[in-house]
């Protein structure tokens, strides 16, 4: 293993007296591609919270780079070099793709009010140095003639494009990407699973996944973690894994072991819908 | 069964136009619309009112009726219409023979002797009869204008609408053409009387309005398409013609105008200065700000306190000084309250700054501050710009004189007021189309979202908020001037509503919609005194008219007609 991007370390984080992640060791390798599985509540999106600050961890520690970002606003960290995706698609609706990139390149871009109206060189300059940067990242998700469009009006796919493209913006070293696959069906799903691993080989950078799609985060991780009521239950790479016992277990219950993973999760996401 | 239908909900729009009819008997609108006339000797403005009411409803009913039956159906729909008007006719004579037999004047201040009169066409409670008829003639009217083709219709529907506007401005049109003296004069008189417009003026008007509108839709087409043909420089100075065009109208129109419509010119002016501050926060950021006028009145007092020749005032300066000095301590006081209050979200910050604004007033106010703010008896002897030497430019000897021009009547801070708007409206503009005006809109959008993009939600937040206090900042500064003394009472929780309300009926984030929401929201009710009475309740019934049938706002921003541009496109297309 390389030297990790992100060490969490002993992280805790309670909601009243709900312990959601417990005691969690985590660690991410740089330009690895690393996911969080578990069943439903297991605690994998506040531990997502919790590295990119939306949530403050209770106890533990997080490092990213050899700096503590534990108490770090959402927009440090984000300085820093993390940057996400959520759950459910949270674009700027009523902005324009193109927009929507403009304001993740946001802490690149310095010019003060004054100079915004009195649009001087340097002002000038800067802006124009963003809009072509959000197109090469517009054009590098397959959305080159959208960026006019309102983001509520791209199809689902796109919006979630758009929605890495935003992240991408941040120009992260780390970006975490929470279910990128929801609601994709299988081809949009093959077409993401060659996107992660481009963006993790054209970019160099390090990718978390949430992800309940078995066939992604065993086809494209390097190394997984499952979480259960807020607990680590394993960690390893996707043979390991699909094999380990209580990950079983864990999705289907005692007695279920002798099943497949794929077999197990295709039970568990019917029970879902 | 679909027959019962129609004739049901026929009777039931009549009711209901009854009802809003006898609503706006009660409130007292009938009687004093009825001071102004629509067409001198023929209709008052108070029973056009009522005569529309019949009519829309029975223009509604039979819309209804083609909806029900699925198609117009001549002899349903004029019933339809001829019902709904009856019953609004019937529904008004019951209220005027309850008026008559009880005395509703214990609870209703406004159930005058005058307005059953009125109703009644003065005849006593012989004339009960004529309300039915006359509302049914008019809902058959109203029925029959759906039947219309719109060809015949369109020209129908400008000409009252030109009527209607025409003669609710009369007295402003009239003050105008006066003033011109001469033929202008003349015509003048010939066409407004005292109230309203004359009969011939009336005619004028319906027959000039009819010609023009089946002219135009005959026309029309080839003008617009020959403008589309014209090559780029044609189209330049076609552009520039008429921005000239507008210029020259808005140098000359005070002169013309006078000093009262150059004063309510100026108020909107203001109005839409503090429109735009507050569009930084609400439209741009998403940061409901109830306590606006707080801005607006420390910017009106520092005017106040600079400039004074009276004994609250601390110096001397010039107004050119005193303006700047103004629009920063607002923005100051805006740093001030903005770093305690931004850290709550939506409604609690509406509560916060609401609490600010009115401390605000009560703290000019007050006694604690009468030593340095006058308290009620504010500060008077507000000096008027001069433009002078360059030392006037700078401070002025007490007692005050003005060796160059004195801006000292509405007429001439008119040109202040609107240059200051321009400025304000271009600087909002190019902030709104900087890295600035789109982290605002992010935040509007989603907070947490705009946060984890690295924005500083706390500073971009805080700069909407010092940006739109200086802005309030130089609307108080000008009104200051403009009135030559400031009072706390001025300072009313009402203005920063009405900034709020024009925002929203303009649109919110738009900045043409501020100009027509300042016009249509503080303008019409200044130029119309009639109006100006019912100001609340017209405010209530447009921003509920507006939230129903154009939720955008009348001049919506951008981004909104982007999407419907959009939207069109998608459909041409597909």
């Amino acid at each position: 293993m390389t030297t990790p991007i992100l060490t969490a370390k002993k992280v805790i984080k309670r909601f009243g007296g709900l312990v959601a992640v417990n005691s969690v060791d985590f660690e991410i390798p740089e330009k690895s591609i690393v996911s969080i599985i578990g069943p439903n509540g297991a605690g994998k999106t506040t531990f997502f919270n919790c590295i990119t600050g939306f949530n403050k961890a209770d106890e533990g520690t997080i490092t990213f780079e050899g700096s503590d970002i534990q108490n770090l606003r959402p927009d440090q960290i984000t300085r820093h070099g993390i940057s996400r995706t959520y759950q459910n698609i949270r674009l700027f609706a009523n902005m324009t793709a193109l927009e929507n990139i403009l304001v993740g390149q946001h802490k690149f871009l310095h010019s003060s009010w004054i100079s915004a109206i009195l649009r001087t060189k340097s002002m000038l300059a800067e802006e124009k140095g963003a809009l072509d940067e959000a197109q090469r990242l517009l054009n590098f998700v397959d959305l080159k003639r959208k960026g006019d469009l309102l983001a509520r009006n791209l199809s689902y796919g796109e919006q979630r494009r758009l929605e890495i493209a935003r992240a991408l913006a941040t120009r992260p070293k780390l970006l975490l990407l929470d279910e990128p696959s929801a609601g994709m069906n299988p081809r949009e799903t093959e077409d993401l699973t060659s996107f992660i691993r481009k963006l993790r080989d054209e970019l160099g950078i390090a990718i978390l996944l949430i992800e309940h799609h078995m066939r992604v985060v065993m086809g494209i991780s390097e190394f997984i973690t499952v979480l259960d009521y807020g607990e680590k239950i394993a960690e390893g790479t996707p043979k390991e894994i699909q094999s380990n016992t209580r990950v079983i277990e864990a999705y289907l219950g005692r007695g279920a072991a002798t099943e497949g993973m794929d077999t197990a999760h295709e039970r568990f996401s019917n029970k879902k819908s | 069964m679909k027959k019962e239908n129609f004739i049901w909900s026929s009777i039931k729009v009549g009711l209901l136009a009854g009802a809003i009819g006898i609503f706006l008997s009660l409130v007292g609108m009938v009687e004093v619309f009825n001071k102004r006339d629509v067409v001198e000797k023929v209709i008052s403005l108070g029973m056009f009112l009522l005569l529309a009411i019949s009519m829309i409803a029975g223009f509604i009913a039979s819309r209804r009726t083609s909806d029900l039956l699925g198609g117009n159906q001549a002899g349903s729909n004029l019933l339809a219409g001829t019902l709904a008007g009856l019953f609004t006719g019937i529904t008004l004579a019951l209220f005027v023979l309850a008026s008559d037999q009880l005395n509703l004047r214990a609870i209703f201040l406004n159930a005058t002797p005058t307005l059953s009169g009125l109703l009644t066409f003065g005849r006593g409670s012989g004339g009960l009869w004529m309300l039915p008829v006359l509302g049914a003639g008019t809902g058959l009217a109203g029925g029959a204008f759906l039947l219309l083709p719109l060809l015949v219709r369109r020209p129908i529907t400008h000409a009252i609408m030109v009527i209607i506007f025409s003669a609710l401005f009369s007295s402003l049109f009239r003050v105008i053409m006066v003033n011109q003296g001469g033929g202008i004069e003349k015509a003048a008189k010939a066409i407004f009387s005292q109230t309203g417009l004359t009969i011939n003026g009336a005619l004028v008007f319906i027959f000039g309005t009819l010609f023009i509108s089946i002219l135009w839709s005959s026309q029309g087409a080839k003008v617009q398409n020959r403008v589309d043909r014209l090559p780029a420089k044609g189209k330049l100075s076609l552009r520039v013609f008429s921005i000239l065009l507008i210029a020259y109208v808005a140098i000359m129109l005070p002169q013309a105008a006078g000093p009262f419509i150059a004063q309510v010119i100026v108020i909107i002016s203001l109005y839409i200065l503090m429109g735009l501050g507050l569009n930084i926060e609400i439209g741009f950021a998403g940061l409901l700000d109830l306590g606006f006028v707080a801005f607006y009145a420390i910017g009106a007092y520092t005017v106040g306190l600079l400039t004074s020749y009276g004994e609250y005032g601390l110096q001397h300066v010039s107004f050119w000084v005193a303006v700047p000095i103004a629009v920063l301590i607002s923005m100051m006081f805006g740093g001030i309250l903005g770093v305690p209050v931004l850290g709550v979200r939506g409604d609690y910050l509406a509560i916060a700054t609401l609490g600010f604004g009115e401390i605000v007033r009560l703290l000019a106010g007050s006694d604690f501050m009468a030593p340095y703010l006058g308290g009620p008896r504010g500060i008077i002897g507000i000096q008027k710009p001069c433009i002078g030497t360059l030392g006037e430019f700078i401070a002025v000897d007490i007692p005050r004189v003005c060796n160059g021009i004195e801006l000292s009547k509405p007429q001439d801070i008119y040109y202040v007021a609107i240059a200051s708007a321009l400025l304000i409206a271009f600087f909002s503009w190019r902030l709104r189309e900087s890295r600035l005006g789109r982290a605002w809109m992010a935040i509007r959008e989603d907070e947490d979202v705009a946060e984890a993009l690295g924005i500083k939600l706390v500073q971009a937040k805080l700069l909407a908020y010092m940006l739109g206090a200086a802005f309030a900042g130089l609307g108080g500064a000008i009104f200051a001037t403009l009135v030559g003394s400031i009072f706390a009472t001025s300072m009313q929780l009402i203005v920063s509503i009405n900034v709020v309300a024009l925002i929203i009926v303009g649109g919110m984030g738009s900045i043409p919609g501020v100009v027509v929401g300042a016009l249509a929201l503080i303008g019409l009710p200044e130029l119309l005194r009639e109006v100006s009475e019912f100001r609340f309740l017209l405010y209530g019934m447009a921003l509920i008219a507006v939230m129903l049938a154009k939720p955008e706002g009348l001049w919506p921003s951008q981004t909104i007609s982007r999407e419907l541009h959009h939207d069109e496109a998608a459909d041409a297309t597909s």
